[in-house]
């Protein structure tokens, strides 16, 4: 029973609530219990609220007893990537120098799936300030990817996106600044959206860089996707870069795609996010999801982003010089860690040696880039120019859109890696960001679904659907149909192959 | 082409960046991340003369200009609730170390 109700989507679990099949005290303590066999080895969560998530689905259980669910997901649980900050439960970034941190406050994403009556499983592991691509850079050791655990989960949601594709949780919370939501749900077989910047809320999301990061889903289905982003989605008047207009109907839009017909659709398929640097059996699936497109109906068209091979280098310029300014709060006087030298100490001092203690290699790598980026005499060659790049890119993007509804690529230009392979190799790090870092630059929501195993490697692969900002729908409705159109090829959902986790191999 | 700086990174400079950046670097730690960091600043130097002078640049993704909303009292967090993280409180406020040099 147990295993049965792990494996079912949010939705299906939201009717069987609805039904009176199940209550969510079940599945919660499902859920749980599924955390309390496999989690010692993919290690997706940081922090378990077991009795918080337990006492949430009893209050559940009781207003809808009451005839009163506060809304279509109540009592389905849930988990949240540890950069969003959650009132009573701790929030560490997966960083040393907020270890037992427990915020005083919820994020507006948390707050809203606590108003949705969502019992929360606990939070999800990340690289340190969401900075990577692999989970390696937590402080609190990686993740494990559910299809082999010797390898990555991606990153920086690396936790999200395990937790969901190992049957943890049925949904769960990521934030995506470069592909931290997107890259994840590839290499893990598993659905990840970044909504339109503005979107969602940024409010109590710890920021890494505030023009780039975006919350969204991280799911096992695009159903689930829409589900949960119309939930978390919309103005919130406590973050000033909001947008303050409705969500488009994006639970509609992935019925309408559900059904598998694209007719009319135009899909651009992007020259500049393939080829070179992609791994064979990731183009080769590709290739055939925009096949299985044409069949339905589709009008595919290549287009060319010519700016596109200049967003790495942009992004990692723009990134670092935001995040070193963010990671200026970590001054070790008003929360996490404090480090005293021997002495008599300085504030200063305290200062210098608690960054050094509190924060991780990458993270020191990327404050040092960004104050050398913003340093005057650099400034204009660097900073400046990647700011001119992004608006170059932007244009692409508005040509692009003129030509096409929506475009696709795949997501990560590679399956997951092992362990450890690319560890102390920041370059060969950073690449794995070259599809999704376009969409950040220029705020378009995308998403990433499922496209089959590679055959080099029997590793998941995903496609990135891309729309104009504030065209999520389209998004959703492109998802959906690919997801349709590739369940029916395989005959099923891909992760019904992945491998079965028992628990203690290690 | 404007003129363009060099893109070498001296273990010097990377010191002196860590210093503004009020980080102790030890020298392990230096002859570790410099040598990545000129690997990073090398492949990112492509993107000097990309855009011309006539491109405007973007700092965010949606133009947004001043946003505001009506000045209305709403709670905000409690003392205790503030100061819940601190390192070290002293009466209801944070304690931090000497702010001042021995020489001041």
């Amino acid at each position: 029973m147990t295993t049965q109700w792990t494996r079912r989507t949010a939705a299906e679990l939201a009717d069987a609530l609805a039904a009176g099949e199940v209550t969510s005290v079940e599945l919660t303590r499902a859920h749980l219990a599924r955390i309390g066999v496999v989690d010692t080895d993919v290690h997706a969560f940081l922090h378990v609220d077991a009795d918080g998530a337990m006492a949430d689905a009893a209050a559940s259980d009781a207003r809808r007893a009451a005839g009163g669910p506060l809304s279509g997901l109540d009592g389905v649980p849930i988990a949240v990537k540890d950069v969003l900050t959650t009132r009573g439960l701790p929030t560490t970034c997966g960083s040393r120098i907020l270890e037992g941190w427990v915020p005083p406050y919820d994020a507006t994403v948390v707050a809203r799936l606590r108003s949705g009556g969502l019992p929360i499983l606990g939070k999800t592991n990340m690289d340190e300030f969401a900075m990577g691509s692999s989970t390696e850079h937590s402080a609190y050791g990686p993740t494990h990817n559910p299809w082999d655990l010797d390898r990555i989960p991606g990153g920086s949601g690396g936790g999200s996106a395990a937790a969901v594709g190992a049957f943890e949780t049925p949904f769960a919370i990521g934030t995506d600044t470069g592909g931290s939501i997107r890259q994840p749900g590839a290499v893990t077989g598993t659905v990840g959206m970044k909504p339109t910047y503005g979107g969602v809320s940024r409010y109590g999301l710890v920021a890494l860089a505030n023009s780039l990061d975006q919350a969204g889903p991280v799911t096992r289905t695009v159903l689930d996707a829409a589900l949960l982003h119309e939930l978390i989605g919309g103005h919130d008047p406590l973050d000033s870069t909001s947008i303050d207009q409705p969500v488009p109907g994006l639970v509609d839009a992935v019925r309408q795609g559900a059904s598998g017909d694209l007719t009319g659709v135009r899909v651009g398929v992007v020259t500049e996010l393939g080829g070179e640097g992609y791994q064979s059996g990731v183009l080769s699936r590709f290739r055939e999801s925009v096949d299985l497109m044409v069949e339905a109906g589709a009008e595919v068209v290549e287009v060319s982003c010519p700016h596109f091979v200049h967003a790495l280098a942009a992004y990692y310029l723009i990134l670092p010089a935001e995040a070193s300014s963010n990671l200026a709060k970590f001054d070790a006087m008003r929360y996490g860690m404090r480090v005293v030298p021997d002495g008599h100490p300085s504030a200063e001092q305290v200062m210098r040696a608690t960054r050094d203690a509190g924060f991780g290699d990458e993270v020191k790598r990327r404050i040092i880039l960004g104050t050398y980026a913003l340093s005057s005499g650099y400034y204009d060659a660097y900073y400046g120019q990647a700011q001119k790049v992004r608006t170059l890119i932007s244009r692409d993007f508005e040509a692009a859109f003129e030509q096409a509804d929506v475009l696709v690529s795949p997501t990560a230009p590679t399956t997951a890696f092992k362990l450890g392979e690319k560890l102390d190799d920041p370059l060969a790090m950073y690449l794995n960001d070259l599809a999704t870092i376009p969409a950040n630059l220029s705020g378009v929501p995308g998403i990433s679904v499922p496209s089959g195993l590679a055959e080099e490697d029997g590793l998941p692969t995903g496609v990135q659907v891309l729309a104009p900002a504030m065209a999520d729908d389209r998004v959703y409705r492109v998802g959906a149909a690919l997801e349709t159109l590739l369940a029916r090829e395989w005959g099923g959902p891909l992760l019904d192959r992945a491998p079965e986790l028992e628990g203690g191999s290690s | 082409m404007p003129e363009t700086p060099g893109v070498s990174l001296s273990r010097e400079q990377v010191a002196h960046l860590a210093d503004l950046a009020r980080i102790d670097l030890s020298d392990a730690e230096l002859d570790h991340l410099a040598p990545q960091l000129v690997v990073i600043l090398e492949s990112i130097a492509s993107i000097q003369g990309v855009a011309g002078d006539d491109v405007p640049p973007t700092s965010h993704a949606l133009p947004l200009t001043n946003v505001f909303r009506d000045d209305v009292v709403v709670p905000g967090l409690t003392a205790e609730q503030a100061l819940s993280g601190a390192p070290e409180v002293d009466q209801q406020r944070f304690s931090v170390p000497r702010i001042l040099g021995d020489e001041q």
